[in-house]
C-alpha cells in the first residue's frame, strides 16, 4: 500500500538547520594525544554531567569534536542522519519538566542529548545478537561488525539515542579520522563514551572540546570524582527516570 | 505430490504467472535495497520500522490462526473442520514464509542474519520469535503434509503426526504473544507499553486468518472444485465473528484506560492514530476507513441472517481483513513512532521501492498458497472422490496423472 506522495524530505527544523551549517571543522590538533596517550583511564562506572546553564546556544563544539573523532558522516536528510551528540530543546529533552510559565528562554534552551548509558540499558536487553552490550564500567557499546541491522535497539531506546546507516557512510564523512573505524551500511551507532580515546588516557572529546566546560565526565562510584562531587552540589536531573533504565547523564539546570 | 504443482489449466499457469512477475519485481527492487541500503525505503531516524516490520506483524496473526481450524478438529472432534485443516496448516506455510522474508528485508545486513543463531541473545524477544515461528513453520509443514499424503492413500493420518498437530496447537498462540511481546517490552514506546496486546494481536488474528480462510475456500469453490462444505464456512465465520468482537473490545479497553486516564503522552499516539498530529493525518484518515469497515463488518457478521447469506459474508470477510490490515499492519506500527521520544513528529511514507518489496513478498506468499492449493485439490481428485465433491468444476482444474 502506498501513501501517495514524497513526504517533505528537508523539512528540519529551521534552527536545527542553522546550526548544521555553522558546524566548523575542527582541526586534528584540537584534540591532542591521538594516537598514543597515556595510561589507560579507568572507572566503576562512567558518568556525565551536562550543566546546561553553561552551554551556549548556537555553540556545536561538542558535537564537531565528537562527530569529527568518530567519523560520524555528515548526512543533510534529518529522516537518515547519523547522530552521536545533538541539540535539542529543553522541553523535547524534558517534556514532563515543562509546563506554560517555565521561562521561554529555559524551554527553548539546546542543549546536547546523547546515549545514556544506562545502567539497565533495554537496547542490549532487546539485541539479539548481543551486538549492543554492556561493560563493567557502564559503558553501553556497539559492536558494528555483529549487528545486523534489524533495529530493534532503535525502538527499544527510550531517548532516540540510535542511528542506523541508511547507506553507505563513507561519502558523507567530511574530513576523515584514521584514528577511528568507518562503519558500513545498514549498522547501528551511538555514543561509546568516547571508550576509545579512555584507553589511551584521555577523556571524551566532546568533553575536552568545550570551552564553557558544561560538560564534565567521570566515575560516578569515586566520592572524590568531579561528576559526583557536582551531583552533590547541585540539583540534577535525568531523561526519564520513570521508566528505570538509570541513565547515567545528568542534567544540571 | 509435489509433482501435482508442475501440471494444471491455464488459469493456474496465468495465476503463477503474475504472481511470480510481481516476485521478480520485489526481487528487482530488493536488489537495489541491497545495494543503496535501507535509504530507498521510507524508514527513518524517529520511525525506524515500516511496511516490512508492519506486514510481518500482521502475518503472523494469519499464520497463528491456522489453530482455529485445527483446534476445533484435534481437539474436539468437529468434523466439518477436517476436509479444511490442511488448507489451515497451508495458509499457514505461506504466511510463516512472508513473515520470514519481510524480517530479512528489513534488515540492514541481511548477509549477518544467521547471527542470531551464531551468536543468540537469550533476553532477546527478536530472537526467541525466531525460535518460535521456525518451529511453527516446520509444525506445519510436517502437519500439513503428512495429512494430505494420508489423504492421498485413503487413509487415516499415521498416529506419529498426532504429537506434532497437538503441539502446533499452543504453538500457534506462542508465535502471535511472542510477537506482541517484541511491541509490548519496550519501555520507552507507551503506544505499545500494554499488557493487552498480545491478547489483542490473538484476538485479531483469529478474525483476519479465518476472513482469509473463508474468502480462500470461496475462491476454491469457484475455481478447483472444492467444496469445503456450508457448515465448515458457517462455523469459520462465527469464529470471525466473535474474534472480531473480542479485537474491537480489546481496543475500546484501550481507548478507555487511555483517555479516561488522561495520561498526556499515552493519549498523543492516540490522537495520532484517530485524528493525525500537527497536520500529519494520512495514518488517521487510513484509521477512518478501518473504522467504518469494522463498523459495517460487524453488523454483517452480527446478524445472523447476514452473516449466512454467502455475498454479505463474502463482504463481511473483505471488510475484516481490511479493517485489521490497518490497524495492525499499518496503525499499530508507525503510531508507536509518533510522536518520538523526543517528541518530534517525523511521517512515514513508504517509497515505491519498498512497496514494490511489499507487494513482491506478499506475491510470494500467495504463490505458495497457490502452489500448495493446487496440490491439495489434485491430491483429493486423484485420491477417492468424497461423494460430496462437485462434479462440474473439476473439470476446469485439469487433473495430472
Amino acid at each position: 500500500m502506498i501513501i501517495a506522495g514524497l513526504s517533505a524530505l528537508g523539512a528540519a527544523s529551521p534552527p536545527l538547520t542553522r546550526l548544521i551549517a555553522k558546524e566548523k571543522e575542527p582541526s586534528r590538533a584540537a584534540y591532542p594525544g591521538a594516537p598514543g596517550g597515556g595510561p589507560a583511564l579507568r572507572a566503576k562506572r562512567w558518568a556525565m554531567v551536562v550543566d546546561a546553564k553553561k552551554c551556549i546556544d548556537d555553540c556545536k563544539d561538542c558535537m564537531a569534536a565528537c562527530h569529527y573523532v568518530h567519523n560520524v558522516p555528515a548526512i543533510g536528510n534529518p529522516k537518515h542522519e547519523v547522530k552521536w551528540i545533538w541539540p535539542e530543546r529543553f522541553e523535547n529533552i524534558f517534556p514532563e519538566e515543562s509546563h506554560a510559565h517555565i521561562p521561554d528562554a529555559m524551554g527553548k534552551q539546546l542543549m546536547p542529548v546523547l546515549c545514556n548509558h544506562c545502567d539497565n540499558p533495554p537496547c542490549v536487553r532487546v539485541c539479539p545478537t548481543g551486538a549492543t552490550f554492556r561493560r563493567e564500567d557502564g559503558i553501553v557499546m556497539m559492536d558494528s561488525h555483529r549487528c545486523i541491522g534489524c533495529k530493534i535497539c532503535m525502538a527499544a531506546c527510550p531517548f532516540g539515542a540510535r542511528s542506523i546507516n541508511f547507506m553507505d557512510p563513507r561519502p558523507f564523512i567530511r574530513k576523515l579520522n584514521l584514528d577511528f573505524p568507518t562503519r558500513t551500511k545498514g549498522v547501528v551507532e551511538k555514543c561509546n563514551f568516547c571508550e576509545e580515546r579512555l584507553a589511551r588516557g584521555l577523556l571524551p572529546a566532546c568533553v575536552m572540546a568545550c570551552e564553557q566546560k558544561a560538560l564534565v565526565f567521570g566515575d560516578v562510584e569515586d566520592p572524590n570524582s568531579k561528576v559526583r562531587q557536582m551531583l552533590e552540589k547541585k540539583f540534577s536531573i535525568r531523561r526519564r527516570p520513570e521508566l528505570g533504565t538509570n541513565p547515567q547523564v545528568y542534567y544540571i539546570l | 505430490m509435489l509433482e501435482k504443482a508442475l501440471t494444471g489449466s491455464n488459469r493456474y499457469y496465468g495465476c503463477v504467472a503474475i504472481l511470480l512477475a510481481l516476485f521478480g519485481m520485489g526481487v528487482y527492487f530488493y536488489l537495489h535495497e541491497l545495494e543503496f541500503g535501507l535509504a530507498v525505503t521510507g524508514m527513518s531516524r524517529d520511525v525506524s520500522w515500516g511496511l516490512y516490520i508492519s506486514q510481518f506483524t500482521f502475518l503472523v496473526g494469519i499464520a497463528a490462526s491456522a489453530v482455529m481450524v485445527v483446534l476445533p478438529y484435534y481437539l474436539h472432534d468437529y468434523k466439518a473442520f477436517g476436509r479444511i485443516t490442511v488448507l489451515g496448516e497451508f495458509l499457514a506455510i505461506a504466511a510463516v514464509a512472508m513473515c520470514v522474508t519481510f524480517i530479512f528485508v528489513n534488515l540492514g545486513q541481511p548477509a549477518r542474519v544467521f547471527y542470531v543463531m551464531i551468536h543468540p541473545s537469550f533476553t532477546s524477544v527478536l530472537f526467541w520469535d525466531m525460535v518460535v515461528i521456525s518451529v511453527y513453520l516446520v509444525l506445519n509443514v510436517i502437519t500439513g503434509w503428512t495429512v494430505l499424503g494420508s489423504v492421498r492413500e485413503g487413509v487415516p493420518p499415521p498416529a506419529w503426526v498426532k504429537p506434532f498437530i497437538y503441539i502446533s496447537i499452543p504453538w500457534a498462540v506462542s508465535i502471535h504473544t511472542v510477537t506482541a511481546f517484541i511491541y509490548a517490552g519496550m519501555p520507552g514506546r507507551s503506544f505499545w507499553l500494554t499488557a493487552i496486546m498480545a491478547p489483542r494481536f490473538l484476538a485479531a488474528a483469529f478474525a483476519s486468518g479465518p476472513a482469509l480462510l473463508i474468502l480462500l475456500c470461496f475462491v476454491l469453490r469457484r475455481y478447483g472444485g472444492f467444496d469445503a462444505g456450508k457448515q465448515a464456512i458457517d462455523a469459520l465465520a462465527k469464529i470471525v465473528t466473535y474474534s472480531f468482537i473480542a479485537t474491537i473490545f480489546f481496543v475500546v479497553v484501550e481507548l478507555w484506560t487511555v483517555f479516561y486516564s488522561q495520561v498526556p503522552d499515552d493519549m498523543e499516539h492516540y490522537r495520532f492514530l484517530f485524528v493525525g498530529l500537527e497536520g500529519y493525518n494520512t495514518v488517521a484518515r487510513f484509521m477512518n476507513v478501518a473504522v467504518i469497515s469494522a463498523a459495517v463488518a460487524l453488523v454483517l457478521l452480527f446478524n445472523p441472517r447476514t452473516r449466512k447469506k454467502e455475498s454479505f459474508l463474502t463482504a463481511a470477510c473483505i471488510l475484516v481483513f481490511i479493517s485489521l490490515w490497518i490497524e495492525k499492519g499499518l496503525g499499530l506500527l508507525v503510531t508507536g513512532f509518533v510522536p518520538s521520544p523526543l517528541g518530534h513528529i517525523t511521517r512515514y511514507t513508504p517509497t515505491w521501492p519498498e512497496a514494490a518489496i511489499a507487494i513482491g513478498v506478499w506475491s510470494m506468499g500467495f504463490l505458495i498458497i497457490t502452489v500448495l492449493y493446487k496440490i491439495f485439490l489434485s491430491v483429493r481428485e486423484s485420491a477417492e472422490l468424497p461423494e460430496d465433491m462437485p462434479e462440474k468444476p473439476a473439470a476446469e482444474m485439469s487433473v495430472s496423472s
